[in-house]
């Protein structure tokens, strides 16, 4: 009880003061995070909604593996990652291990799957509702999928949120990718987990609620913001 | 292989990387060295000594040794001497230098129910925990602690590992994690004295065991070989070999310390 009043205590402390380097700290996880989510949504969007529109062999098999990915363990793919971008992987010569890029683009390949899924289920659904309007209007296919995921898109911001839920709250594959390198490569959650390695046990739950608020910030902002859009589209 | 590759590029501009020339000089430094604070002290030791930006990534020595050798680092500072060696003989490595040392010690229960307090000799007090059967948490993760209770182990005819089933526990994880594991568990563990003087959930841990000449803990220098890895930081990183090879480097590595204990004591050779 003790400690979970302390990290209370420096959770609270830790917001007040809001000294420079967790702002660094913060600012560099909503930069990966985000960075991760925009490009995955690039993916994601356009691939779930492809395969929601598609009728093709195996499509059925497509959908599981889709829904499978969204549990990728974050380990593994920064491992996977980690290899590529060594310098003694195919991609080394780019020399971006260790650096913020190589935390974007291990979360990019962690969210992409969940952005994907999501999508597909949602446009899915549409689909099956607007079909024959769709049909009627006699609209091609990449403007039906343009379309579909246009109507689509208040439900399609729980997807990115989904995303951006799991991209900020990994450890695994920022840790290994990134290295965790002092004012470079440290965001919140491997903050916590050095926190806690060192011992400091009431500062690392204090983070912890600090990152907690940052994500239910991000989320509340999100939805302010649709609110705001479905007002003014009546 | 294509779109990854436009997919590193966007996520490169996105981040903003730095080009090749301006990229500071990557550290793979064992743990003990970061997280007492030694390496990123205010002002941060390497970059106050040698205007150098040092980006510090830490590990365990093996998984640090590896990361060099792929090439990821170029410059190592790790504490196990054999795997130093073994590495440059490997060819990776320019030279290794012997840069500073501390000790490894026992830390265990303040109720120290394996009665190994104030032992000297370090084989005796591992022996006596494993006859008492007391929990003992070791990291297992291939660092140079690791090994060094591995060769402790073997010195005392004990091997844990395969019979010490019960009270052995390999936790797989850092020092800090095996510190914290053995402080909920009332367990014995062995760390290396710069970490346990800043670990701060020590809750009835306590230091039992110091002094034995085997625990000496003796921290390797080398810079990575251009020739290997020919986009490696090389001169940069010779920099700062001399740098802290050199009286000032050796200065503010003894002036270092943890509460009011000396954390690293500087002992390279004197350049001929």
């Amino acid at each position: 009880m003790n400690d979970l009043s302390a990290a209370f205590t420096s959770a609270v402390a830790l917001i007040t003061n809001l000294d420079a380097e967790l702002l660094a700290i913060i600012g560099l996880s909503l930069r990966v995070s985000l960075s991760a989510v925009a490009l995955a949504a690039l993916i994601g969007l356009p691939l779930g909604a492809a395969v929601a529109l598609s009728s093709f062999p195996g499509r059925g098999v497509v959908v599981a593996l889709l829904n499978a990915l969204m549990g990728l363990p974050p380990v593994v793919v920064g491992l996977l990652i980690y290899l590529l971008l060594s310098r003694a992987g195919p991609l080394g010569e780019f020399g971006i291990l260790f650096t913020p890029a190589a935390m974007v683009i291990a979360q990019t390949i962690l969210v992409a799957p969940i952005i994907a899924a999501l999508t597909r289920q949602v446009v899915f659904d549409l689909h099956a509702e607007y079909d024959e309007q769709l049909r009627s209007l006699q609209i091609g296919w990449w403007h039906a999928l343009a379309t579909l995921l246009w109507e689509g898109r208040y439900s399609l911001l729980t997807a990115l949120l989904a995303g951006f839920g799991r991209a900020s709250a990994e450890v695994g594959a920022v840790m290994i990718v990134g290295g965790n390198i002092n004012h470079v490569t440290r965001v919140m959650t491997t903050t916590i987990a050095l926190e806690t390695s060192k011992g400091n046990l009431s500062l690392a739950l204090g983070l912890g609620f600090v990152l907690i608020a940052l994500i239910v910030a991000v989320n509340a902002a999100a939805l302010a913001l649709q609110k705001f859009a479905q007002r003014a589209h009546g | 292989m294509r779109w990854l590759i436009a997919i590193v590029v966007a996520a490169a501009s996105l981040a903003g990387t730095a080009s090749e020339d301006q990229r500071p000089v990557t550290l793979a430094a064992t743990t003990s060295t970061d997280n007492s604070g030694f390496l990123n002290y205010k002002p941060p030791l390497l970059h106050a000594g040698t205007g150098i930006d040092v980006r510090v990534v830490v590990a365990g020595t093996g998984q640090a040794i590896r990361y060099a050798e792929r090439g990821d680092a170029d410059l190592l500072l790790v504490h196990h001497t054999a795997s130093e060696e073994k590495f440059i003989s490997d060819g990776h490595g320019v030279e290794r230098y012997d840069l500073m040392y501390n000790d490894l010690v026992v830390v265990g229960p303040e109720t120290d129910p394996a009665g190994v307090g104030g032992l000297q000799d370090a084989t005796q007090a591992l022996t006596e925990i494993a006859q008492k059967k007391i929990l003992f948490t070791s990291r297992g993760d291939d660092s140079g602690t690791h090994k060094r209770g591995l060769a402790l182990w073997r010195d005392a005819n004990l091997d844990p590992a395969k019979n010490g089933s019960g009270w052995y526990r390999e936790v797989g994880a850092g020092q800090g994690a095996a510190l914290n594991i053995a402080s909920s568990l009332g367990a014995y563990c062995l760390t290396d004295r710069a970490t346990w003087l800043s670990f701060r959930n020590r809750g009835t841990l306590k230091l039992l065991v110091e002094g034995d000449r085997r625990l000496f803990n003796q921290y390797g220098l080398i810079a990575v070989n251009p020739a290997v890895h020919p986009h490696t930081k090389a001169d940069a990183a010779q920099t700062i070999v001399h740098w802290l090879l050199s009286e000032a480097g050796q200065t503010a590595i003894n002036g270092f310390r943890i509460g009011d204990e000396q954390a690293f004591h500087a002992n390279a050779k004197p350049s001929s």
